[in-house]
């Protein structure tokens, strides 16, 4: 076990554990935000540089701080680590600034993206960005593309992460699909607009960031905050089957995996699932989803509190102080 | 506790004297205030014929602003319904084939509108949330109507046709109409 400290609180990790998941295990405002990771992605990290921490002392024997700034999706912790995130100015600096960057190419039309209201361009861009932009030259500019009926591909969204294409080569057998091209002219692409046509390919919408992969099912219905999350499950052979129902009303918008905290799916569903079965007859609804009260999507929603609910939370706070 | 206004009066059982018994001095002093209304300037106005000035930021009817090309520029991005405390708006949105350029200013557009002027409070939060510079409220009055249904204004009452536009100019703030002037902007083109 390596002990590593993260903003002046030590935890004690196993060796292999990047710094951004010992951070994870921590957990609460510490947590660096991450754009191209995805923990269930293996090869995933290392690409936004929005996660950048710095390691004021590197090791137990080797007190010296890191040069530059290091990403922690990709630094291994090593033991006696000390780790600056939210603590050092100059990490928060870094972070804004590297917002900025990712926004250079980023067309900013949330009016029209599918993706507003979970977006964590968005939110990172809220927490961390400047208000306005600096930058006056052309975007660039890519026409939409279909990924086969069920997907399209914004390249003007994309902030080439990455996700999707680990996603597409390590859970759908076939990858169709990759980045084309280098730097400021990369892009994501099939060749000669091969679609994607596989049981799990859906699951590049979910892991993308940004609105660059959307649902075509969903494609302008509705907009996110209207529609009510919804928890539900149904006996698939090929996946869990655990979803979430975005409704409106009696009827189903979209479909989507369950999302944890840091935006990462929790298990992976399949075509069937997401696009479908669309009827409310189809599943098993287990109840309103959680959802965070900063989101805009629970914006008018309102929960009936019971009793139990409003005391719950502070019982053991109660007992501590006594 | 002390008064919030100095308007109140403190009401007390105390004997009223002779003089205030005879009630003939208040009589008197209360026709005078009558009386004195008289030559003084009317405050009211002959409705119909006589029309009281409106302030350049009275908030009435909505407006679906066109751009300089006459395209629509609502977007229908929920917005202006999610600011609504009054939930007066709802749309539908489509979004923009081929050919329809002329049309409609981005992909997406709004396919339906519809403001219930009935739940509308006129707080001009709808304006304030716009991202697109789309819905403005303007110095038109609501007109009264015999049926509910009627107050649900569509697009066909709510956007402005290109021979009858109105200035909204007033509307906007000295940094939105400086940042207008930039022509660089794609907000702008």
């Amino acid at each position: 076990m390596l002990r590593v400290t993260i903003d002046n609180i030590t935890i004690e990790v196993e060796e292999g554990t990047t710094i951004l998941n010992a951070a994870r295990k921590i957990g609460g405002k510490i947590v660096p935000p991450a754009m191209c990771y995805y923990s269930k992605l293996k090869g995933s990290g290392g690409k936004c540089r929005t996660c950048l921490v710095k390691v004021a002392t590197t090791s137990e024997l080797d007190p010296r701080p890191l040069p530059k700034l290091v990403p922690s999706c990709s630094t291994l912790v090593q033991n006696g680590m000390h780790v600056q995130n939210i603590t050092s100015e100059q990490v928060l600096q870094e972070r804004k600034a590297i917002v900025e960057f990712l926004l250079i190419n980023h067309p900013l039309d949330c009016p029209v993206c599918d993706q507003a209201g979970e977006c964590d361009l968005q939110n990172l861009s809220y927490e961390h960005g400047l208000e306005e932009t600096r930058y006056e030259e052309e975007r660039r500019e890519f026409a939409p593309v279909n990924f086969g009926e069920k997907i399209k591909l914004h390249m003007n969204r994309c902030i080439l992460c990455y996700r999707c294409v680990y996603a597409a080569e390590q859970i759908t057998n076939e990858r169709v699909h990759g980045v084309l091209y280098r730097g400021d002219v990369a892009e994501i692409s099939t060749f000669v607009e091969n679609f994607i046509d596989n049981d799990f390919s859906g699951n590049i919408i979910d892991v993308c960031p940004v609105g660059a992969l959307t649902d075509r099912t969903f494609r302008f219905k509705n907009r996110v905050w209207f529609t009510k999350a919804m928890d539900a499950h149904r006996d698939c052979e090929k996946c869990s089957g655990k979803v979430v129902l975005w409704m409106f009303g009696d009827e189903i918008y979209r479909i989507t995996g369950r999302k944890d905290e840091y935006g990462e799916v929790e298990e992976f569903i399949c075509n069937d699932c997401r696009f479908e079965n669309k009827n409310v007859s189809d599943w098993i609804i287990e109840g309103l989803r959680k959802i965070k009260r900063s989101s805009v999507i629970s914006q008018n929603h309102y929960e009936k509190l019971t009793k139990q609910s409003i005391i719950k939370p502070i019982e053991g706070k109660m007992e501590q102080q006594e | 506790m002390s008064n919030l206004t100095n308007k109140s009066n403190i009401v007390s059982n105390k004997k009223m004297s002779i003089w205030e018994k005879m009630y003939l001095p208040a009589v008197v002093k209360g026709m005078y205030i009558t009386f004195s209304h008289l030559f003084k300037k009317k405050v009211t106005l002959q409705y119909p014929e006589q029309t009281k000035p409106f302030a350049e930021i009275y908030r009435g009817k909505h407006v679906l602003k066109r751009d300089d090309v006459g395209r629509e520029r609502c977007t229908a991005c929920g917005l202006c319904a999610l600011a609504c405390p009054a939930e007066a708006i709802t749309m539908i949105a489509a979004e923009k084939k081929n050919g329809e350029e002329h049309l409609y200013r981005e992909e997406k557009y709004a396919a339906t509108y519809e403001i219930n002027m009935l739940r509308c409070i006129f707080c001009g939060l709808c304006e304030e949330a716009c991202p697109k510079e789309a819905i403005f409220l303007t110095k038109e009055i609501v007109p009264s109507n015999f049926e509910r249904q009627d107050f649900i204004y569509g697009k066909d009452e709510l956007v402005e046709t290109m021979d009858n536009r109105i200035d909204i100019s007033k509307r906007q703030s000295a940094e939105v109409l400086e940042f207008k002037k930039n022509k660089n902007f794609k907000h702008n083109k």
